[in-house]
């Protein structure tokens, strides 16, 4: 799909911490019933992994897939890939209540990597970043100023930060300007 | 600010992650009901000082409702619990009758 | 004369000159200075001018509780007002103005206000501006306007950066003095995450001034060890410069941290205001030292005795020659050896009491001190500094017995625990009679959520005013944090210390204790403000019995003082006036911040481009490229109108709608809300949110609908389309997807729980592009890929499948009543999907249109807008909507509200059409209407307003839409519009105005 462009092409910005748009993502909401037997095959077929627990977040070579709510995952898949996978999803539930929809253009993702990325997001989120509250498997929605957000870490050093694409622009100007160089409250 | 817990998603969030709802455990009215009692579901809302059962989002979280149990004049939080229920739960009950012993119950 | 002192200054560095400037003389301190200790240090004593009476002020504290010395600091950008000099460290720079005179500090016009007996007492706002009423905007206002505040309000955008912070702590300690290091250790050695905050750029507080020794070591050895100590502790962390503002609810504190005030830079944050939620917080506040009452108090060299030893010790700097020192207790006897020990005279000690005989009085005779006991001072001599002090009687009523040269007079008044932190989010406090102060009340602490105390207090923050009680006291208040946040501290061994034995303080409100009211009206009791003993006596006169209404009505303890000089001394004398007990007057409310924060702090970084999100469409970058006029429909920005080379905006309007209704045209439709809601009982989910009947909808089609609140009032409209069976696309308006959203999350969560329906906002995943006009289909059919006739994609009727090789699902809905396809494109090609459209359509003359033309065409169709036709008072029905409210339905949200009398009234306001008798008359929006007669306010009564209005170049002519009473009954009558200067005239016709039968969009 050589037409899809991201939010802002894959914009970075060099700070105390790296922003960076990380591009196009495949993302499908699913909602169901997350102990269903059909439900957690749908998504081993889809991801290669298991449910996440509570506030949890699985990542394996075909994917990601997030906890968001007790009936609702956030598959973390190849762009290109996603619409294939939401109807396979849906053909795999067939009779069995639920929802997935393809959610890939509604999204802009970040990755903000460095050794302050807690700090820089910490700025902005009333949430414990410290690595006692929070670390890899994690994940964790929120506001970030005044926007909602989702974030993970990928490695000790590198979150990844998911919000509404309307508002991708903003938020990079929002990350941008809390990792500028020199205002790390080192603290974290 | 408050902080509370939200037992759908198990977070403890500061208030800025969430929404109120004013008064829970309403008893929705309909087509053909009594006026006054339309009236009072629609405008009627109890305020009172101490024991009061609340209903929020976690508008910035899992999105998900929740009930909160709450002293009004200390801000004591007893607990917090499903949305999907049309009464407190026993526990919450319990939690709250421990606190405040005189407390005359759920009405 | 104040001045450098040749030695001393324990945190100045002597190595290190900086250069600044006050009143636009440059002067010389030294790194560690504050901007007070360095104008000291230069002879500068007369650093501003009251707030009343323009009297002139000096220095009279050394920290944070400074009334006097608020200067404006800093230019343009950078200028800031009210910024306190004793705690503004110096930097090379730095500029300084003192505030609140003209012509000149020196030589102040606003002086004579205080030559003028009686001018300005207690009251003087609510007594004196009352009649004439006209007087208030030509004489009064401009007077207050003129003399209202003290520094001047910046001019220029603030230069600055600020940032907010979140931490998650187990112990929060406020304060970095003795207790607060001593508490610190004893927390962070249990394990528990500590962060320790001290508002100045130094810790050990107090114990940093008057020496003790504790454990065997100095004070000095002890601090510099418990810093070590606690450095070396991973959960610890000391945090200088940021001052702990205020206590709230279930352990919320705010941090403000004070980062390039010091040493101002481009790059760092300026202020950071620390979000922090503790388990505990440990307020080791400290104590302030209260001034005393007596005549001439307010004269520039008339300071706190502990000031006159900080600057002594800290600084190096001498605040005078001879010093006289007046007190009621023990502790002021040090400033008296300080000073005696730097080589100044100290001509006399003043001690209010019968007798002082503890160890620091002996320590003063035997340094030759003269020390007069039972004495006081009648008055002090002098106007822009302290010239003399006449002494008396403290029993008596100021009867002069000696004139004693000096120039400054160190006051002691006793202390008074900082319980601002505690008592901000409810703690409670107790009188202690020995000490003349209020102490927190460990039994009545501030509540957390769950229901215990979750702030304590520790050293002379607790009321022990003492060095030994107040280490042992922060070392339990640490421990006892630490357990409450789930840790397991050991107790250590009881502290060591050796400091000087007091003797009990005497409380004196009034010196000499019957000053007549000649004393009385000299006698400052908040120097800030100018508020006096005669003042607060004149309040209680008058009937002011509440300490609130008092501080209101005197400006007791207002503005930046909040109390910290004034309170106890003013209460004391409200009490004293009352003839009550001082704790059955009580305090006033202790509120957040315990001194200013900068409104930057407030705002964070929420100001400039990042004041606000902007939510922007994927066609965004290139309307913005392509002279969009932007236009804020809720949280998005679209494009009003595309303006061309040389059009009014309301010519480029009129262009797009021409080229609409005749050719065709394209517009970025993606704000439109868009929810998916699935599931076996979506459509019966869908009957009871919308007032009609959507079960009935057939697959592929399309439904307009219409959503109301439970009071049976308009608030949401769009088109569902059904995609199967059990799923559904409901479009909202732009302005309220994510609402409705919630909506039906709400009530799916919280009433029809048993319901199997989900729901999801899809409104980002999807560009829509809506293509509209006669020749809208000619161009999807250029751009290919599918069929586009009326057969296979009728009106009220979509398709998914490819369009120019891009997924695509195409609407037959109309807006505008024209042929229209509403395109949506998976949001990531969107605007390569735009440019395909331009490209295919260049042939058929496409251009974009913006919202204004949008308007004005569904106005011309008779369309409602959310918000415009409806403000929350508005039923269907009044909108000529009843069509779109089901009869056959037993519930839907709102039906119960709409079978009430009032709902089905038929002179309520209905909408109509309006047509102007002068076709080129524009209503103006909100215009009302009026018949005949007047209301019992003398207005003509009203009988409804304009809600659109538009000059419609399709028709020639204005249009308008109005709320009308009773409008359905009106048709034909002529309405009159009283607009000021004019009146206009307009027909009440149907409101569709264009094309009634809807053939244009039905082909």
């Amino acid at each position: 799909m050589s037409n899809a462009v991201s939010i802002l092409n894959g914009a970075s910005s060099n700070g105390a911490v790296k922003i960076t748009e990380a591009g196009l993502r495949g993302m499908i909401t699913l909602r169901g019933d997350l102990s269903s037997a059909q439900l957690i095959t749908a998504v081993s077929a889809a991801v290669g992994l298991g449910i996440p627990a509570q506030r949890k977040v699985n990542h394996g070579p075909m994917g990601g897939v997030a906890w968001m709510s007790p009936d609702e995952l956030l598959l973390l898949v190849d762009y290109d890939k996603a619409a294939a996978i939401t109807a396979d999803i849906s053909g795999a539930l067939t009779g069995e209540h639920h929802m997935a929809v393809n959610v890939s253009d509604a999204r802009a993702v970040f990755a903000i990597k460095g050794v302050g990325g807690r700090e820089v997001l910490a700025k902005g989120a009333p949430v414990d970043l410290s690595p006692e509250a929070f670390g890899i498997g994690d994940i964790r929605r929120t506001r970030i100023g005044q926007l909602a957000a989702a974030f993970w870490m990928t490695d000790d050093e590198t979150f990844e930060l998911v919000c509404f694409r309307s508002v991708g622009a903003f938020m990079f100007d929002w990350l941008t300007n809390a990792a500028r160089e020199g205002s790390l409250p080192e603290y974290l | 600010m408050l902080m509370l817990k939200c037992p759908n998603c198990g977070v403890t969030a500061e208030e800025t992650e969430f929404v109120p709802g004013g008064e829970a455990h309403l008893t929705r009215y309909t087509s053909g009901s009594d006026s006054q009692a339309f009236s009072d579901y629609l405008f009627a809302r109890k305020n009172p000082r101490g024991v009061h059962f609340e209903r929020w989002r976690h508008a910035f979280g899992c999105g998900k409702w929740f009930h909160a149990a709450r002293c009004t004049a200390t801000l004591e939080v007893f607990g917090t619990y499903t949305a999907q229920t049309s009464a407190p739960p026993d526990d919450i009950l319990k939690a709250i009758k421990a606190k405040r012993p005189e407390w005359e119950g759920f009405k | 004369m104040s001045a450098r002192l040749p030695s001393g200054g324990s945190i100045i560095d002597r190595e290190t000159l900086v250069s600044f400037t006050f009143n636009g003389k440059t002067f010389k301190g030294y790194k560690g200075d504050t901007l007070a200790s360095a104008l000291l240090a230069n002879g500068q004593t007369l650093v501003g001018r009251s707030f009343k009476y323009h009297r002139p002020r000096g220095i009279m504290a050394s920290g944070v509780e400074e009334p006097n010395a608020l200067v404006n600091m800093g230019q343009g950008s950078r200028f800031e007002p009210n910024q306190r000099a004793t705690t503004t460290e110096v930097f090379d720079g730095l500029t300084a103005t003192s505030q609140n005179h003209w012509p000149s500090l020196e030589f102040d016009i606003g002086a004579i206000n205080n030559k003028v007996p009686g001018l300005l007492p207690a009251g003087f706002y609510y007594k004196t501006f009352m009649k004439p009423q006209w007087a208030w905007k030509h004489l009064f206002e401009p007077l207050i306007r003129k003399s209202a505040g003290l520094g001047n309000a910046p001019r220029e955008a603030d230069a600055d950066r600020y940032e907010y912070f979140y931490v998650y702590v187990d112990v929060l300690i406020v304060g970095g003095g003795m207790a607060g290091l001593a508490a610190a250790h004893e927390a962070g050695a249990s394990g528990a995450k500590v962060l320790l905050m001290e508002q100045t750029a130094n810790l050990g507080g107090r114990l940093a001034v008057d020496e003790a020794v504790i454990n065997g070591k100095p004070s000095a050895d002890w601090i510099a060890q418990i810093i070590a100590d606690l450095e070396a502790m991973k959960n610890v962390t000391i945090r200088t410069r940021m001052m702990g503002s205020g206590v709230f609810d279930h352990g919320y504190a705010m941090g403000y941290e004070r980062i390039t005030d010091h040493a101002p830079n481009d790059t760092a944050p300026r202020h950071r205001l620390w979000r922090i939620r503790a388990k505990r917080i440990v307020t080791a506040t400290g104590a302030l030292e209260r001034p005393l009452s007596f005549a001439g108090n307010d004269i520039p060299g008339v300071m706190l005795a502990s000031a006159v030893r900080d600057y002594a010790s800290l600084f190096g700097v001498s605040a005078g020659e001879r010093i006289v020192v007046v007190t009621n207790n023990d502790d002021a006897y040090r400033t008296a050896i300080t000073m005696k020990n730097a080589g100044l005279e100290v001509p006399v000690i003043l001690d209010a009491r019968a007798q002082a005989n503890g160890p620091l009085p002996t320590e003063a005779r035997a340094l030759g001190i003269r020390v007069e006991v039972g004495k006081a001072i009648a008055s002090v001599k002098g106007y822009k500094s302290v010239t003399a002090v006449e002494i008396c009687s403290q029993a008596g009523e100021g009867t002069p017995l000696e004139t004693i040269p000096c120039d400054v007079v160190a006051m002691s008044g006793g202390w008074s625990p900082v319980v601002h932190l505690w008592s901000h989010c409810g703690g409670k406090l107790n009188w202690d009679e020995g000490n003349a102060m209020f102490s927190p009340d460990p039994t009545r602490p501030p509540l957390g959520a769950d229901g215990t105390g979750f702030v304590l207090t520790a050293g002379t923050a607790s009321g022990d005013l003492c060095t030994a009680p107040a280490l042992q006291n922060a070392l339990n208040a640490g421990r006892q944090a630490a357990t409450e946040a789930g840790f397991s501290p050991v107790e250590s061994a009881a502290p060591v210390v050796v400091a000087s034995a007091e003797d009990p303080m005497m409380p004196v409100w009034s010196m000499p204790q019957n000053a007549p009211y000649k004393l009385r009206s000299k006698s400052w009791l908040d120097f800030q403000n100018d508020v006096k003993v005669s003042d607060v006596r004149l309040a209680a006169q008058e009937g002011y019995e509440s300490v609130e209404h008092t501080k209101r009505y005197t400006t007791l303890g207002m503005a930046t003082d909040q109390g910290k000089l004034s309170n106890i001394n003013g209460l004391a004398i409200l009490a004293d006036a009352l003839n009550a007990p001082i704790p059955n007057v009580g305090t006033t409310t202790f509120r957040p911040p315990y001194t200013p924060i900068s409104l930057g702090s407030i705002a964070g970084e929420a100001r400039g481009a990042l004041f606000k999100p902007t939510r922007k469409s994927p066609i965004d970058a290139w309307q913005d490229a392509n002279n969009a006029i932007w236009e804020p429909v809720a949280d998005w920005r679209r494009p009003y109108t595309y303006r061309r080379n040389g059009e009014t905006t309301a010519q480029a309007v009129t262009r797009e709608i021409i080229n609409t209704r005749t050719g065709v045209s394209i517009l970025d439709a993606s704000t439109l809300g868009k929810i998916l809601v699935k599931g076996p009982d979506a459509a019966k989910f869908l009957d009871l949110v919308y007032t009609n009947m959507m079960s009935t909808l057939k697959i592929g089609k399309c439904r307009y609908g219409l959503m109301c609140t439970e009071n049976g009032f308009l608030f949401d409209d769009g088109v569902v389309a059904r995609l199967s069976e059990d799923e559904f696309l409901c479009h909202t308006t732009s302005g309220g997807s994510d609402h409705v959203y919630a909506w039906m999350e709400e009530w799916l969560q919280t009433e029809w729980w048993d319901f199997q329906v989900y729901t999801t906002n899809v409104t980002e995943q999807f560009a829509q592009i809506a293509i509209v006009g006669p020749n809208a289909r000619k161009v999807l059919e250029k751009l290919g890929g599918m069929d586009v006739s009326s057969e296979a994609l009728p009106f009220m009727g979509f398709s998914d499948g490819e369009l120019a090789g891009i997924q695509a699902r195409p609407f037959r809905i109309s807006f505008s009543g024209e042929l229209s396809f509403e395109i949506a494109i998976p949001a990531a090609q969107g605007q390569a999907f735009w440019d395909r459209v331009l490209e295919a359509g260049e042939a058929f003359g496409i251009m974009p249109y913006g919202t204004e033309a949008l308007h004005v065409m569904r106005a011309e169709k008779g369309f409602i807008m959310i918000g415009d036709e409806t403000d929350g008072t508005v039923i269907p029905q009044d909108l000529k909507l009843g069509w779109a409210v089901s009869k056959k339905k037993a519930d839907f949200i709102g039906k119960r509200a709409m079978e009430r009398e009032f709902l089905q009234r038929e002179d309520r306001k209905q909408l109509v059409g309006l047509l102007t008798e002068n076709p080129t008359d524009i209503l103006p929006d909100g215009a009302h209407a009026v018949e005949g007669g007047k209301n019992r306010y003398g207005q003509e009564n009203m009988i409804g307003h304009v809600t659109s209005t538009y000059f419609s170049p399709t028709l020639n002519h204005s249009i308008a839409m109005a709320l009308i009473k009773g409008g359905n009954k009106r048709m034909g009558e002529v309405l009159t519009f009283p607009l000021g200067d004019k009146v206009i005239k307009a027909t009440v016709v149907d409101p569709v105005f264009y094309d009634k039968a809807g053939e244009r969009q039905n082909v």
